[in-house]
């Protein structure tokens, strides 16, 4: 009762004959705007087939590895390296969710009706990477899970030998490492505000550099920057944290796990923090 | 209330809008006038702070759209009514929109009623007819029960069903004092739905006024007389004081300013044989082609020849009053 009180001393206040709406409107805040992105992220099918990918690929994938394989395999491995192989493929799908939760609202015009209700561009941003990065991450280590429990469970035979946590807490890295390069293609994404543009760059981004890193090692002029490239760069990355060894590097120091991971937080926070500055300003 | 103040936003070279002012008021529907390419669609994206203004404020109930804490509530617009996500059912979309604001979820309901497309609120919106699209544009607008409400054509490609809905649901919307700003380049539109025009042409402010007086002041009203016994009538009007054109064209002459009835009359007490005595009335769109004449930007060009079509017909009162501001700002 004390609302409908508050309520009609303000309508009866309107001195110009205008309109006054009975709906209760409290001020809105990021909760809101993360609603309206979680419904956003479900209720399109695209979602669906991207992160449904994912999950057969991984799982699918890693199962059948981990049903070929016998105790002995994982002497020398990790019980989560079968996720490795779908992982591969399948973080292309996080990075095509990631440029399309954000270029399909502006290939749809969707944009200009998100900005007219949330004139706030900062926070309807801040909870698309919220609300893609804990997706993305929740699904990337579900399907992971499952596949090294399985090998754990299923090849834990005494030629297995010892296997810690350090193996787990690296599988968790990559999750984060892949789900990094979802939310560093949702940034590429706001940028270039298109999808097939996004998504080549991500594609280029994360497949280049090896090619261009075996190229480089080639001459001796290059052969320094080429063996840095090799080393540093996205696939390299995941094959390492997922505690596989990080081959090719003929007797060269192999960096450590969290200056893989390090080194993609940086480029993701540039372009995150591009992003943030641009659409800001930008007309659309 | 929206209040424009010498709201300017260039591209480059080129000025979209000019140093726009004016005040769109309460309980009233506003039309916003202009041709093709004129600035209305901009100006509108500036007042939705979607667009940046290179110079100059518009202010919402006093505030910048930005600082609106509940921009839903005071402002609905439809700006393109293909604005939405197809893969998503029209009831999600206007759902991530009322999350967005707090606004409950039985209203998401209430306004697809409202717009009649309940049986469909569930289908994806990819699968509508252009109607049905504009249909859920209005209800995203409607969504927050705002005091302002911007249309952006409307009435584009719809059937005269959906004309006529539109056209009802505007001035329904008005009179529960609502502001209703509504843009169109279709005077005959404007004059059936709007109480007050604002007319822009190549992004300046070429009218604002009210309906009536508009109508008042571009409608020329004159009489057309045919006859047989042209000389003869020339020569009685002139006795009578009455200036009378004649267009060689139709063999008819125009009187500006006269009563058809006393013509009528003078013509019966000469005994003079008349064909043809009928009151005419320039067209409202006549008017506001003519006011926008020297405006507008992509001109059709007639087959066989190169001067622009406008440029014939260009003339009198509010085109020539233009130009000549336009000449001598340059």
């Amino acid at each position: 009762m004390t609302a409908t009180a508050d309520a009609t001393p303000a309508a009866s206040a309107r001195q110009d004959g205008g309109y006054s709406s009975p709906l209760p409107t409290p001020r809105p805040h990021l909760g809101h705007a993360l609603a309206s992105e979680w419904t956003k992220l479900t209720s399109v099918r695209s979602t669906v087939w991207t992160l449904g990918s994912l999950v057969a690929l991984v799982v699918g994938i890693g199962v059948f590895a981990v049903l070929q394989t016998g105790s002995a395999d994982y002497k020398s491995i990790p019980f989560v390296a079968p996720a490795l192989f779908g992982m591969m493929v399948g973080q292309l799908a996080v990075m095509v969710l990631g440029v399309l939760t954000v270029s399909s609202e502006y290939g749809t015009g969707l944009i200009r009706t998100t900005l007219t209700a949330a004139p706030d561009r900062l926070r309807v941003l801040t909870a698309k990477y919220l609300v893609f990065g804990a997706v993305a991450f929740g699904v990337t280590l579900g399907s992971v899970a499952f596949v090294g429990i399985s090998a754990a469970l299923l090849r834990n035979g005494p030629e297995a030998g010892y296997h810690g946590a350090g193996e787990w807490v690296g599988a968790l890295g990559g999750c984060l490492y892949v789900t990094l390069l979802g939310v560093l293609a949702l940034a590429v994404g706001a940028l270039v505000r298109h999808s097939a543009g996004g998504i080549a760059i991500m594609l280029g981004l994360v497949t280049m550099p090896p090619v261009l890193g075996a190229i480089l090692t080639g001459w001796p002029v290059s052969r320094e920057i080429g063996l840095t490239v090799v080393r540093y760069n996205a696939p390299m990355g995941l094959i390492q944290l997922f505690g596989l060894p990080n081959s090719g590097m003929d007797g060269s120091p192999t960096p450590s796990d969290l200056a893989q991971l390090g080194l993609l937080v940086l480029v993701t926070a540039l372009a995150v923090t591009a992003s943030y500055v641009v659409v800001r300003r930008r007309d659309v | 209330m929206i209040e424009l103040e010498g709201l300017t936003k260039r591209f480059g070279a080129k000025t979209a809008v000019d140093n726009l002012s004016f005040q769109v008021r309460p309980g009233v529907v506003t039309g916003f006038l202009g041709p093709n390419g004129a600035g209305k669609s901009t100006t509108m994206r500036m007042m939705l702070d979607l667009d940046n203004p290179t110079n100059g404020t518009v202010r919402i109930d006093g505030k910048h759209y930005r600082d609106l804490t509940e921009p839903l509530k005071h402002i609905g617009a439809l700006l393109d009514a293909k604005a939405m996500h197809g893969g998503r059912s029209a009831y999600n979309n206007l759902l991530c929109l009322a999350e967005s604001n707090r606004i409950p979820r039985s209203r998401v309901a209430e306004v697809l009623d409202l717009v009649g497309l309940t049986p469909v609120a569930k289908k994806k919106s990819k699968g509508f007819s252009l109607g049905m699209g504009q249909r859920l544009g209005i209800a995203s607008a409607l969504l927050g029960d705002p005091e302002i409400l911007m249309f952006d054509e409307p009435v584009n490609g719809l059937d005269p069903e959906g004309i006529l809905w539109i056209r009802n649901l505007m001035k329904g919307l008005a009179a529960e004092g609502r502001t209703i700003f509504v843009s169109s380049h279709l005077m005959s539109e404007m004059a059936l739905t709007a109480d007050h025009l604002v007319v822009i042409g190549q992004g300046r402010l070429l009218a604002d006024l009210s309906m009536s007086d508009f109508i008042q002041q571009n409608s020329r009203s004159y009489v057309r007389l045919r006859t047989p016994q042209q000389e003869r009538l020339k020569d009685v009007l002139h006795e009578a004081g009455i200036d009378a054109v004649s267009v060689p064209a139709t063999g008819a002459l125009e009187i500006d300013g006269v009563p058809a009835e006393r013509l009528g009359e003078l013509a019966a007490q000469h005994q003079i044989v008349l064909h043809e005595l009928s009151p005419q009335r320039a067209s409202l769109e006549e008017a506001f082609m003519r006011m926008t004449a020297d405006s507008v930007e992509y001109h059709a060009h007639a087959p066989g020849t190169t001067a622009p079509a406008g440029a014939a017909t260009a003339a009198p009162a509010w085109g020539a009053g233009y130009e000549a501001t336009r000449e001598g700002g340059e």
